[in-house]
């Protein structure tokens, strides 16, 4: 690292994609670069090739308005990276790591040239050292450890390095900045490093697995529909694409609300503000029912808006993985949500395009696959040296055009995760919440319901399917007063079970336990016989118990009526269940 | 400031021009000189050493290689004073409305988005009178909003409505390839309403050059969030925004960019959403609203596909009618659960039961509507299209959910709807006594 900086000058300016000579000095591939404009600031670009005959071309993170032929540039040396310790949690940040609200203390927009620093290097955290003294550790091993909001936060050795090093100093319990020594180390050659409670990791390199290990374990997410049919695993990745409304960002929302993760990161990515806005200004006041504290304790916001600079929206989306990937060394079940990946990989191709790479599909880069599934891959479950294990789980939205899952995005993505959630527009148009296609999602993860019954309301599903396509060219005098039950069934399996309003608080959510609970009446209702004739004798019943069991759906587990609720609704069923005449 | 002026020119396409010139800045304001001295602008949009590639405001049309640029060392900027109100300008800044020009403050345009948080969660409803909208789906302060239409429909009469009939402080109207006869149908409700005091219009029309019309909503911008900086709730209206992205598409052909879908750039996302973004509810300050045309054939046609990925809902206008299905405003719930108590409920079932009805209607075509149930739903959605969906009837929101009770309440039982007991029992009408709803002739 102590090579002299490369110093150039820029060539060409295409909106973010700008060409440099350089004059002096070695580049290296994804190393950052700053252009100094006329007024003095300093653009942050990022390295993205390295061609012939001394040219380079970056990709500036920044507007580039008033740039000019014979800009000076100068290179770092170093690679785009995110600083890693104690600070994270709670904070929202740009693309590139500057949080918001100490940039709101400068400027009310977001000024070109400002950045300020990644981790509050003014608050003292209480550390406790557990290594000691004399031992000798690598990148990885745990000094120490601060409390953080939650929970407590394990100082490593950087991971960067490798080869054995030798604890020569290391501070004793007491309150520290991130910036200060915490502990000195000496590699075989006699040289020493200090070492303090933050380090950084180069974002787009995936940190190495100590041992990995296959997402087995259903993360309960509290969407019912999700829970039961289509379940996400600890470590496991899942995507749900959609046309614009069928209810993508309400159902991520939902999932950072209410998943049973230790920590939540949210990439916010090339879409709407005002939904990133929601999140950090809701989330300080909602409670956590998992540890009773703030719910934005355990959250993580990484926002590069659609009208933010494009570059950075790659930016953003690595910086969450890297600091899931870091919360997950630290033994956590980590999630990232990413809404959306699709505005990522347009911005590829927007660069893509002003390099004149060859396009693929959509005018999308012929590489875009295999960054969508190296990206992914990024998940998992890692056992970690003491033995424990954490986990890292990615569930991406994708935005496709014309809502046709057919095209490059979507496709690569459905390549490369364990679930699929296809959210579909005549759904959402009928007000079926989450608008979650019933029949053509899946998930290779395992349900918190038993296999058996997975199958058995899938299948019941389907035929309530093919019923209503019967009913709709025949009519309901076409089917038999038996078919015409069995849809009304699915229908009601519908309704009240896979169906949830995200805006209510109690219906909003439902734990594993108490999807349980729902589960077994709806089973009880399939299964119970029902003795009834005439359409209209069949539609009224069903009336009655889809309203019992949506006013049920709205109290509380707690609440006094909940029980009574519960026994109205097994006596409808009784009822109808032996009487022939009409009550 | 050092003008530099060149000669060098080298090509010159449909609106885009290249010449030789050294020490150009990226986007800065240049003029075209003609050979008999006329003058036009021209913004730079490219730099390839010592290649500068402009586009011209006018269009290539008429420009030739004796013409001469001079560089004017400064960015596009648009003017801004509290006496542009009342007045009508060009899509490069110009009054046409015969007035003076002013000496005014410059401001840039196509500024950096402001920070998010800085932005307040919007949360307070603009009432507009009109169902479709107060009811199914609210209009919020600060809301991003277009309306998706085939040309032709009344989209600029509704705009207009709602932004006399609302309680802007600020009326900001961007028009972008404007028929004459629409410019000066917006003026003349600007005026009838008393609201000319409140209004700055930015108009291009066909006759101008598109780089004017790109230019537009910019600067219509530019000023609203000044206007908002100020304190002002602000309204910009932006007609039509599938005009500006033909016009974009244009460009970025013309400047030989590989087209994503059906022509359009790949950055046609980024380049809408630059600018639907600046509406905003400002921490410490007003609001910009904005209300947009987006003109359609097809829903999954790139302007309006990209549109409704950016925008915060989309009115959906058919035949006259404001649909239901189709359109969306991603804010109601911010602000419609402290309406009335009903008013979330209601909106839900009478959505449902249409949907219900609209599958009846498929069923229709294949004659197998046979039974009561789905007659009576058939009926609902006529009465229900007449009574709600006229966009130009104007109920209060109260009454509106009145409207709703009486037209649920002729077509069913109380137990069909599936709304909780409490509700029905505050609003389900008594046995034929409407509140708003007229009577059935033959009832
Ligand atoms: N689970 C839900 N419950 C109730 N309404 C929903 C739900 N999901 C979506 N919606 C409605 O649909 C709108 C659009 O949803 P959103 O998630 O923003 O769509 P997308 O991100 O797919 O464009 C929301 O503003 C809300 O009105
Ligand atoms: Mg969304």
């Amino acid at each position: 690292m102590d090579k002299q900086q490369a110093i150039g000058k820029v060539v060409s300016v295409n909106e973010s994609l700008v060409g440099v000579i350089t004059t002096q000095g070695a580049v290296m591939n994804g190393e950052v670069a700053y252009i100094v404009i006329e007024d003095g600031k300093r653009l942050k670009s990022e390295v993205i090739d390295v061609k012939a005959g001394q040219f380079v071309y970056l990709q500036v993170f920044e507007d580039t308005s008033w740039m000019k032929a014979g800009d000076l540039v100068e290179f770092s040396g170093l690679l785009l990276t995110v600083k890693l310790g104690p600070g994270i949690l709670g904070s929202v940040t740009d693309g590139l790591q500057n949080p918001l609200y100490e940039l709101a203390k400068k400027e009310w927009f977001l000024e070109r040239g400002l950045e300020v620093e990644p981790l509050d290097n003014k608050t003292k955290w209480h550390f406790t050292p557990t290594a000691n003294k004399g031992e000798f550790v690598t990148g990885g091993d745990v000094l120490g450890a601060v409390p953080e909001k939650i929970f407590k936060h394990k100082i490593f050795v950087p991971f960067s390095l490798q080869g054995v090093f030798e604890l020569i100093e290391i501070a004793p319990e007491g309150d520290y900045t991130i910036d200060e020594t915490i502990a000195k180390i000496k590699d075989k050659t006699g040289a020493v490093q200090e070492l303090t409670m933050a380090f950084e990791w180069p974002v787009k390199m995936a940190m190495p697995f100590y041992q990995r290990s296959v997402p087995d374990k259903p993360m309960p997410t509290g969407i019912r529909i999700l829970d039961a049919l289509f379940p996400i695993a600890y470590g496991g990745t899942a995507c749900n694409p959609g046309p614009f409304g069928a209810g993508k960002t309400v159902l991520q929302h939902s999932l950072a609300k209410y998943s049973q993760a230790d920590i939540v990161i949210i990439a916010a990515c090339g879409e709407r503000a005002g939904e990133a806005v929601e999140v950090f200004k809701d989330f300080p006041k909602l409670l956590d029912p998992r540890t009773g504290k703030s719910l934005m304790d355990r959250t993580y916001i990484v926002g590069n808006t659609s009208s933010m600079p494009v570059a950075a929206r790659e930016a953003s989306v690595y910086l969450a993985t890297t600091v899931g990937e870091y919360y997950r060394k630290q033994g956590l079940n980590v999630l990232i949500l990413a809404d959306s990946t699709s505005r990522w990989a347009q911005a590829l191709r927007e660069t893509s395009g002003r390099k004149e790479e060859i396009p693929g599909p959509e005018a999308f880069p012929m590489y875009i696959s295999t960054l969508i599934s190296a990206f992914y891959d990024r998940a998992g479950v890692e056992i970690l040296k003491d033995g424990s294990s954490g986990s890292l789980s990615i569930i991406g939205t994708v935005s496709p055009a014309g809502g046709n899952f057919d095209e490059p995005v979507t496709q690569a993505t459905l390549l490369s995760t364990g679930a699929f959630w296809g959210l579909s527009r005549a759904l959402s148009d009928a007000r079926k919440y989450p608008a979650i296609d019933r029949i053509d999602s899946n998930s290779k993860y395992p349900s918190l319901l038993k296999k058996e019954e997975v199958a058995y309301l899938l299948e019941l599903l389907r035929d309530g399917k093919s019923i209503a396509s019967n009913i709709l060219l025949m009519g309901e005098k076409g089917i038999t007063d038996e078919t015409y039950i069995r849809y009304q069934k699915a229908e009601l399996l519908d309704a009240v079970f896979l169906q949830q309003n995200s805006f209510d608080e109690v219906d909003g959510v439902s734990n594993p336990n108490r999807l349980r609970i729902m589960c077994d009446m709806i089973l009880k209702i399939i299964d119970a016989p029902l003795n009834l004739k005439g359409k209209d004798k069949i539609r009224s019943h069903f009336n009655f118990v889809r309203q019992a069991f949506l006013d049920w759906n709205y109290m509380k587990i707690d609440d006094a009526n909940f029980d009574e609720q519960h026994s109205k609704l097994l006596n409808l069923i009784k009822q109808r269940a032996h009487v022939t005449e009409d009550l | 400031m050092l003008q530099k002026t060149y000669d060098k020119i080298d090509s010159i396409g449909r609106s885009i021009l290249s010449i030789k010139a050294k020490g150009v800045h990226n986007k800065e304001l240049a003029e075209v000189i003609y050979p008999n001295g006329d003058k036009a602008f021209a913004q730079v949009i490219a730099i390839n050493n010592e290649d500068v590639t402009l586009q011209l405001f006018s269009g290539g049309f008429g420009v030739s290689t004796n013409c001469k640029i001079r560089f004017l060392g400064k960015p596009i900027q648009v003017g801004f004073s509290d006496d542009m109100l009342g007045r009508v300008y060009s899509g490069n800044g110009k009054p046409i409305d015969g007035g003076p020009e002013l000496l005014t403050d410059m401001v840039r345009i196509a500024g950096p988005s402001i920070n998010p948080v800085k932005r307040l969660i919007p949360k307070e409803m603009i009432r507009t009178g009109v169902p479709m909208i107060d009811v199914f789906n609210t209009l919020v302060r600060s809301q991003k909003i277009p309306i998706f239409a085939k040309a032709g429909e009344p989209y600029n009469r509704l705009l207009a409505n709602i932004a006399t009939q609302t309680d802007a402080d600020v009326i900001i109207i961007g028009g972008v390839g404007l028929k004459y006869d629409e410019f000066h149908y917006f003026r003349q409700r600007i005026e009838e309403a008393g609201s000319k005091s409140k209004t700055i219009m930015f108009v291009h029309t066909h006759r101008d050059s598109i780089v004017e019309g790109l230019m537009v909503p910019d600067l219509a911008l530019a000023v609203g969030e000044k206007f908002a900086l100020q304190g002002k709730n602000v309204f910009v209206l932006l007609s039509d925004m599938t005009q500006w992205s033909d016009y974009l598409r244009q460009v970025a052909n013309a400047q030989d960019q590989i087209p994503a879908n059906q022509g359009y750039p790949g950055d046609l996302y980024s380049q809408l959403a630059s600018r639907y973004e600046k509406a905003a509810d400002i921490d410490g300050a007003g609001s910009l609203t904005i209300l947009g045309v987006t003109t359609m054939d097809d829903i999954t046609h790139p302007v309006p596909d990209n549109t409704g990925y950016i925008t915060e809902g989309q009115f959906y206008m058919k035949d006259g009618y404001l649909e239901l299905f189709g359109s969306l405003s991603r804010l109601k719930q911010q602000v419609n659960d402290t309406t009335r108590e009903d008013h979330r409920s209601i909106m839900s079932v009478m959505a449902r039961l249409l949907s219900e009805a609209e599958e009846r209607v498929k069923a229709q075509k294949f004659g197998s509507v046979k039974d009561d149930y789905s007659f009576r739903l058939l009926d609902y959605r006529k009465t229900f299209q007449k009574e709600l969906m006229d966009p130009f009837r104007y109920l209060e929101l109260e009454d509106a959910l009145d409207l709703c009770w009486d037209i649920l309440a002729r077509y069913f039982k109380k137990e069909e709807v599936g709304l909780s007991s409490k509700l029905i029992e505050s609003f389900w009408p008594k046995e034929g006594q409407y509140k708003i709803l007229k009577p059935h002739n033959n009832e």
